[in-house]
């Protein structure tokens, strides 16, 4: 047989999509990493509820994934990323961010401890070939596994009795950022106590030829506890409501980025937190000593804004009159039912930006053709605008 | 916990000793430690076979730099000195090139090659300049960096408008098209073509041949000598003068790792477990050995352990060592050409078909050489009426298809011979004993990894500000106290003492800051 099979053009479709496409009533998709995914699937106010009031299930199986493992696995990781790796056991799941030489974020993700000594990393972006490079003088191997897992998030107040009422024992003592194995018709289940939203929820992780059964069995289970499946412009709302950064928002990939000065370091997205200077060694450590040393330029902030116009792409200035330029600019912004404020995340330049202090955004909005300007006072935030009890509650309550 | 150096230097090759010595010299507890049983790295002085020596890798000086003379008061003894090349004919109508002079070529070609020498040695000349100082760090503010840098583009535009033009325009380009374009004589454009790529992996038609010509031309404009007793005298020497300022050198001590501690070097450890301590901890071994085996990937960061990875470091020229129970018969010698310099490199054609096979992992089936007879001047190194024969030969490519096993091996003695007996006929009678080095040989007897001369390719892309990579020309490496000071580091190898001299005095300098 010389017949080869066709080699496979255009974009993905995730094993969900079978029955995403039965639910889809407006046909709004974009690409992610090669695979469609769903801006919304009937109406994203319906479907941001979703996530905040019930149950709501994402397709995350574009995210990328690798898979990690090696007798240096964890010197791997450890030198890979900024925190330190060795203080996540198995079964836990750790948020992590990693730099280039200069200390700037290549990328934040998920590092799942799947088994002693074996490591799923999960991210927005592809960085197969920063991950080779970082293998060199390692022995582990990586593969890249993101076709080989289908993923889904399961999100809000109801998805623990969901997924209890799916017969998933002992679920109920999984603590955020653990992880599960369970058996699902003969596969293994892959359940995390995860999400994009700050809310009670979990991800859902199985080999794509369950995919069809586990959704199944999950909206069976999810049918009076108001399950709905969602596109990405309910989840991005629950995102800036959560503070959570995404990339190509609010920073550039450190390898795509071309100016100076256009890549963000780790301190300056407000997430020292994850920077360990007590290990001796992780990319960036010497230049982010530096900037620690000697001060940040950027500093990103979280904005409650007076009114409520959506303050999207608007300059940042540190008085009404506009007086002395611009001092930053917004990255992303949401109405937000939920917190019922007007929120932004932003990136300023400092010393501005202290949390309790005052900054102005100027916000254009059209009004039948004409647009109207306005600068609205924003009040720079410490917390996330949505952080509830529930979502860590361990055991869950059953809502 | 034993006791605490100043400083520690991993190997005790040429460079190692120049840095070690300064070092002691400025009044530094220095512990030099050498994995071989003698001192000197790849500037040895070896028995090859019963009653017969040879300089074992390095043959000829010329690039001891008189710096390095003058600061550790050395005075080697040399056999021959300013020795003459004469590229060979085979029908004994040898050309003979001395200085800036040319015999056996038409009176026009003579005058083109003194044109040529003028300029090559007023550019090599700035090089040399910049051989003896830290390059600049690119896109730094420090004021001696920037100072450096503006000396480097005045010297460059004092050259004159002209010849700033000329060297700009050159120093990316490949030698064969400057031979072609000035000389007639083939021997000529051979001969010119085979200095520019000794040692390296490149052939006459690669880019930036000019400037490794420029860099032979840099150490003393060309002028090659031979010490007495070889080139182990020179590091026997260095020995000595380290030692008599206060230098332990311990050989036989093969240092196993680099011990990093809180992200610092805190000392090194032996193969057989002794540990020493220093917080200044200088390699004298290649960058990708101290990098990726004696500190490991695990301590650096992604970024730089891929440029030490992608480094070029693949040797491509073997030695070759005979012992002769006379000399052979070359037409057209008279007795005292023996004791010159001799190369068998018919035309600039000649050398680029030799390098050929290399590109595709094979040796050349006509090789190019570089001939001394060393004992011809120094009767230490035979037996009385006996010589010996030190021979530089390309191509042997490292990374040899099929590796370089025993048939291998043969196989290209063979094609040496073969070689020699157009222009030696009489050659294979006289050899009683022989011993061929492999780039293959020459990185486990050497220590050197890819068994390359200068630890790692001279090119413009791993040259000056970015030798041996982006963000390491400093002599210090991206992680506190790892210093290099071997030919990896700027300017690069051959016996010039000028990277561990600058090690040296980048070490003392930082010191004087802090």
């Amino acid at each position: 047989m010389n017949a080869r099979a066709p080699v496979h053009q255009g974009r993905l479709k995730s094993p969900f999509y079978p029955r995403l496409e039965q639910l889809d009533f407006v046909n709004e998709w974009h690409e992610w990493k090669g695979y469609s995914s769903a801006d919304s699937l009937y109406c994203e106010e319906m479907e941001y509820f979703a996530i905040r009031n019930s149950t709501a299930v994402f397709d995350l199986t574009p995210m990328t994934k690798y898979l990690i493992k090696g007798p240096d696995a964890l010197d791997y990781l450890n030198r890979l990323v900024t925190r330190d790796m060795a203080k996540i056991r198995p079964g836990r799941v750790a948020y992590a961010v990693w730099c280039d030489d200069q200390g700037h974020v290549i990328d934040d993700g998920t590092i799942f401890h799947l088994r002693e000594g074996e490591y799923r990393l999960c991210s927005q972006e592809r960085h197969f070939a920063h991950l080779l490079a970082s293998a060199i003088g390692f022995d582990v191997t990586i593969t890249h596994e993101t076709e080989d897992v289908a993923a889904l998030a399961v999100q809000g107040p109801t998805s623990f009795s969901v997924l209890d009422s799916m017969g998933l024992d002992g679920l109920d003592q999984l603590k955020p950022f653990g992880l599960m194995h369970f058996d699902f018709q003969g596969v293994e289940l892959m359940v995390s106590r995860t999400g994009f939203t700050a809310d009670l929820g979990y991800e859902l992780w199985i080999d794509p030829r369950k995919a069809i059964e586990l959704w199944d069995a999950l909206f069976d289970a999810g049918k009076l506890h108001g399950i709905r499946a969602i596109g990405t412009h309910a989840l991005e709302q629950a995102r800036i409501e959560a503070g959570f950064l995404a990339a190509y928002m609010e920073f550039l990939p450190a390898d795509e980025t071309i100016r100076t000065g256009r890549s963000r370091s780790p301190l300056e997205l407000g997430l020292d937190w994850l920077v360990d200077f007590k290990k001796p060694n992780f990319n960036g450590r010497r230049a982010l000593a530096e900037e620690k040393r000697s001060g940040s330029t950027w500093r990103l902030v979280k904005l409650d804004i007076e009114g409520n116009k959506p303050a999207h792409n608007s300059y940042i200035y540190s008085n009404a009159k506009a007086k002395g330029g611009e001092i930053g600019f917004i990255t992303s912004a949401t109405w937000s039912p939920v917190c019922k404020q007007n929120i932004a995340l932003g990136t300023v330049r400092v010393p501005h930006g202290q949390p309790d202090s005052n900054v102005w955004v100027e916000i254009y909005y059209q009004r039948e053709m004409h647009w109207n300007r306005m600068m609205a006072k924003a009040t720079v935030v410490d917390k996330p605008f949505w952080w509830p009890a529930r979502r860590g509650a361990t055991p869950p309550g059953p809502y | 916990m034993t006791d605490k150096y100043d400083a520690i230097v991993v190997g005790a090759g040429h460079n190692g000793m120049v840095c070690s010595a300064l070092l002691a010299k400025a009044g530094k507890k220095v512990l030099v430690l050498e994995a071989n049983d003698q001192v000197g790295g790849a500037a040895v002085t070896r028995e090859f076979a019963d009653g017969y020596s040879v300089s074992a890798c390095a043959h000829l000086l010329y690039q001891l730099q008189p710096e390095v003379r003058k600061e550790l008061k050395l005075s080697p003894q040399m056999a021959s000195e300013d020795m003459t090349t004469i590229a060979l004919a085979e029908d004994g109508n040898h050309l003979r090139i001395h200085g800036d002079n040319v015999e056996g070529a038409t009176e026009s070609d003579a005058e083109q090659y003194r044109r040529f020498r003028k300029r090559m040695t007023r550019f090599s000349d700035l090089l040399r300049k910049y051989f003896n100082k830290t390059p600049p760090r690119l896109g730094s503010k420090a004021f001696t960096d920037l100072l450096t840098l503006g000396q480097l583009g005045l010297d460059v535009r004092m050259l004159g408008k002209e010849e700033m033009q000329e060297f700009l325009r050159l120093i990316g380009m490949n030698i064969h098209d400057e031979v072609t374009e000035r000389f007639e004589h083939p021997l000529l454009r051979g001969a010119i073509s085979l200095d520019a790529v000794l040692g390296t992996h490149l052939g006459p038609r690669s880019p930036n041949t000019i400037m490794t010509y420029l860099y032979r031309q840099a150490g003393d404009h060309g002028r090659t000598a031979t010490p007495s007793g070889g080139m182990g005298s020179i590091s026997e020497e260095l020995g000595h003068v380290a030692r008599g300022a206060g230098a332990t050198i311990r050989t036989g001590m093969p240092v196993k790792r680099i011990i990093i501690e809180n992200g610092r070097a805190t000392g090194v450890e032996t193969e057989s477990g002794e540990r020493f301590n220093s917080f200044t901890v200088i390699s004298n071994a290649d960058p990708k050995r101290t990098m990726m085996q004696l500190v490991g990937a695990k301590h650096i960061e992604t970024g730089f352990t891929k440029r030490i990875h992608h480094l070029r470091a693949k040797g491509n020229a073997a030695k070759l060592h005979l012992a002769l129970d006379g000399l052979p018969t070359i037409a057209g010698f008279s007795r005292k050409d023996y004791a010159e310099r001799i190369v068998i490199a018919s035309d600039e054609h000649y050398v680029e078909r030799a390098f050929n096979p290399a590109k595709y992992g094979e040796s050349s089936p006509l090789p190019v050489l570089e001939i001394t007879f060393p004992s011809f001047r120094d009767t230490s190194l035979a037996p009385t009426g006996k010589h010996v024969m030190s021979a530089v030969v390309q191509y042997a490519p490292y990374e040899r298809k099929g590796g370089w096993n025993e048939a291998a091996k043969t196989e290209f003695m063979q094609a040496i011979m073969q070689t020699l007996a157009n222009y030696m006929p009489d050659i294979e009678q006289r050899v009683t004993a022989s011993e061929l080095l492999t780039p293959a040989d020459i990185e486990s007897e050497f220590h050197i990894s890819g068994g390359h001369w200068h630890h790692g390719e001279l090119t413009l892309d791993q040259f000056l500000f970015v030798r041996p990579v982006n963000g390491a020309a400093q002599y210090r490496m991206p992680i506190d106290g790892v210093y290099l000071c071997g030919a990896g580091a700027h300017p690069g190898g051959g016996i010039s003492g000028a990277a561990g001299r600058n090690a040296a005095r980048a070490i003392l300098n930082r010191e004087k800051a802090a």
